[in-house]
């Protein structure tokens, strides 16, 4: 396993994040900064022997791609080529190529039913692994994702734990504003489900999170922050899309550096 | 076909890395392969897309995954996930449809399926198996189960005339020879002609063929059709299904693509709506598909 993650090795990969998408010119920072702490943690402390992850809000796969970098399953050199010709670091994470990533996701709402498939597979198999699935909060607009916990909960799959992304932005809105299900915690609890809702952005809330026993699905809302890092980014929805200038990188990477 | 599918599940269920997943479907037909799975048959709901990756993540962890519906809940509903989670990742589901075509009859449109294999057959790495009689379903399942592709069975129900002696399965089969031009049928509603073709004199008794798997470039035509076609310059292709995606225009282009010139006549299922609702025989009747519609065809033909 890789060293346990600390805030300074946070800022490293934040930074090494936002390197990336700089030199690519790619946008989607904003979801990967408000995923990133809970990623990279996952990637440090939580896949023991067996355990696989699938993230569901494929368009955090530069989160991901950073994550598995920091956890030494991605070399320096593999993240340059994210988003160019000939890579197999994609905008979203792909089919093969990868061995940490199961499967290729980016249409959202297919994530939790396929977390669901693996921890069922694994459990009629009789194999240990836990399973870990990244979603955000928008694409539980998504009607196939209510479909996946009622399974899930069915099934009372203890060897799956969901994380929510709730940083409160989708694609042209507010979540609270587009189709709300504020507070989605509550929402989740109407099923027979262990919810945790934590500061997502706080090491050691999660890892509690994380850490507790349950004798149910359990459900992690991560109360997280898009952007969360960088002031001018921080709960700000174009950034969701837009690319970095250099004169924004420069600036993010101080106030990175600063933290 | 049902019965059959059963029987040949529950002889395949031996195999404990076989799981069963239904979209809340098979009261009074699956029970006994739910007794023998126990928690490896899994009702997965009314819930079809969930289902779907479901099964795809099983495959993916190196089970011997089959997912079962009503042929439109089982391709339609589901369509990102078989396209997503199971083609993207070429993994081995088998997609188990049942009432092919108009077979739900007067249910409605909504419980039809006639552009089913048209549309899967768009997607990568996806084979398609529709059985033509009852005594098909065994080997169907062994083949599909075999596969290293996708798979997509097209449950109908057998309708060869009383007393007639299924010939042993294969991707094509002659069922009837004569003088007259190939007519290709794809699936089980080949067996509603064999009764008119046979009847009909050798000098304009058409070689009857039956086909049970697509695609062409997995499952080629026989040389010997394609010699017929060369020789009388007409085929007669049928199929329950849209013009659009379907077998007639698989074969014309595979027929054009080798220099094989013929003229192709298709009779196919030509509306899901029609003014008035009725039986699978009564839909394919008003499609044209009814066997005297067929001897019309075959008459037109020379």
């Amino acid at each position: 396993m890789p060293v346990t993650l600390n805030a300074a090795r946070l800022s490293t990969i934040r930074g090494r994040l936002l390197r990336m998408h700089f030199e690519s010119g790619v946008g989607h920072i904003g979801g990967n900064l408000s995923s990133i702490d809970a990623l990279a943690l996952i990637f440090h402390e939580f896949m023991g022997e067996g355990s696989r992850f699938v993230l569901s809000k494929g368009h955090s796969a530069g989160a991901l791609y950073v994550a598995l970098w920091s956890a030494g399953r991605l070399t320096d050199q593999d993240l340059t080529t994210f988003h160019r010709d000939d890579t197999l670091l994609a905008g979203h994470p792909p089919a093969t190529g990868i061995a940490d990533i199961m499967f290729a996701t980016g249409s959202l709402g297919h994530g939790l039913s396929l977390a669901a498939g693996t921890a069922l597979a694994l459990r009629l198999k009789g194999e240990p692994g836990h399973i870990y699935c990244l979603m955000s909060d928008g694409e539980w607009q998504e009607g196939a994702t209510w479909e996946a916990l009622i399974f899930a909960s069915h099934h009372a799959l203890t060897n799956l734990t969901v994380l929510i992304d709730h940083n409160g932005l989708q694609g042209f809105g507010g979540t609270a504003d587009v189709a709300s299900m504020f507070p989605l915690h509550d929402r989740l609890k109407g099923f027979d489900v262990d919810v945790h809702v934590v500061q997502g952005h706080d090491l050691a809330a999660i890892r509690t999170a994380l850490n507790a026993n349950a004798s149910k699905l359990k459900i992690v809302v991560l109360q997280t922050i898009k952007g969360k890092g960088v002031s001018f980014m921080e709960n700000k929805m174009e950034w969701h899309y837009l690319p970095l200038k250099e004169a924004d990188y420069l600036r993010a990477l101080e106030e990175i550096d600063g933290s | 076909m049902r019965k059959q599918l059963c029987d040949a599940l529950v002889a395949r269920a031996d195999d404990p890395s076989m799981v069963f997943l239904t979209g809340d479907l098979g009261f009074m037909a699956l029970e006994a392969l739910q007794t023998k799975m126990g928690p490896r048959f899994i009702n997965a709901g009314v819930a079809e897309q969930n289902m779907i990756s479901v099964a795809a993540a099983m495959a993916r962890q190196g089970l011997d995954a089959w997912a079962y519906s009503i042929a439109p809940f089982c391709y339609a509903r589901p369509f990102e996930q078989i396209r997503n989670d199971i083609t993207f990742h070429r993994l081995p589901v088998r997609l188990i449809g049942n009432g092919g075509g108009y077979g739900y009859g007067v249910m409605g449109p909504t419980h039809h399926a006639i552009e089913d294999y048209g549309v899967l057959l768009t997607l990568p790495n996806m084979r398609v198996y529709a059985p033509v009689f009852d005594e098909d379903v065994g080997d169907v399942v062994a083949r599909a189960g075999a596969n290293t592709q996708s798979s997509y069975i097209r449950l109908g129900r057998g309708e060869p005339p009383a007393g007639y002696a299924v010939p042993a399965y294969a991707a094509w089969r002659q069922l009837i020879s004569g003088e007259g031009p190939p007519v290709v049928v794809m699936g089980p509603i080949a067996g509603t002609y064999i009764d008119v073709v046979r009847a009909l004199p050798e000098s304009r008794r058409p070689n009857l063929w039956a086909v049970a798997e697509l695609p062409l470039s997995l499952s080629p035509p026989p040389p010997a059709l394609l010699d017929q076609i060369e020789s009388s310059k007409h085929v007669l292709i049928v199929e329950e299904h849209v013009a659009q995606g379907g077998l007639a225009a698989a074969m014309s282009l595979y027929m054009l693509e080798r220099g094989l010139y013929a003229t192709v006549k298709h009779l196919c299922a030509q509306s899901h709506h029609f003014p008035r609702y009725g039986s699978q025989a009564y839909l394919r009747e008003k499609s044209g598909l009814a066997p005297q519609a067929l001897l019309g065809a075959i008459g037109s033909l020379n």
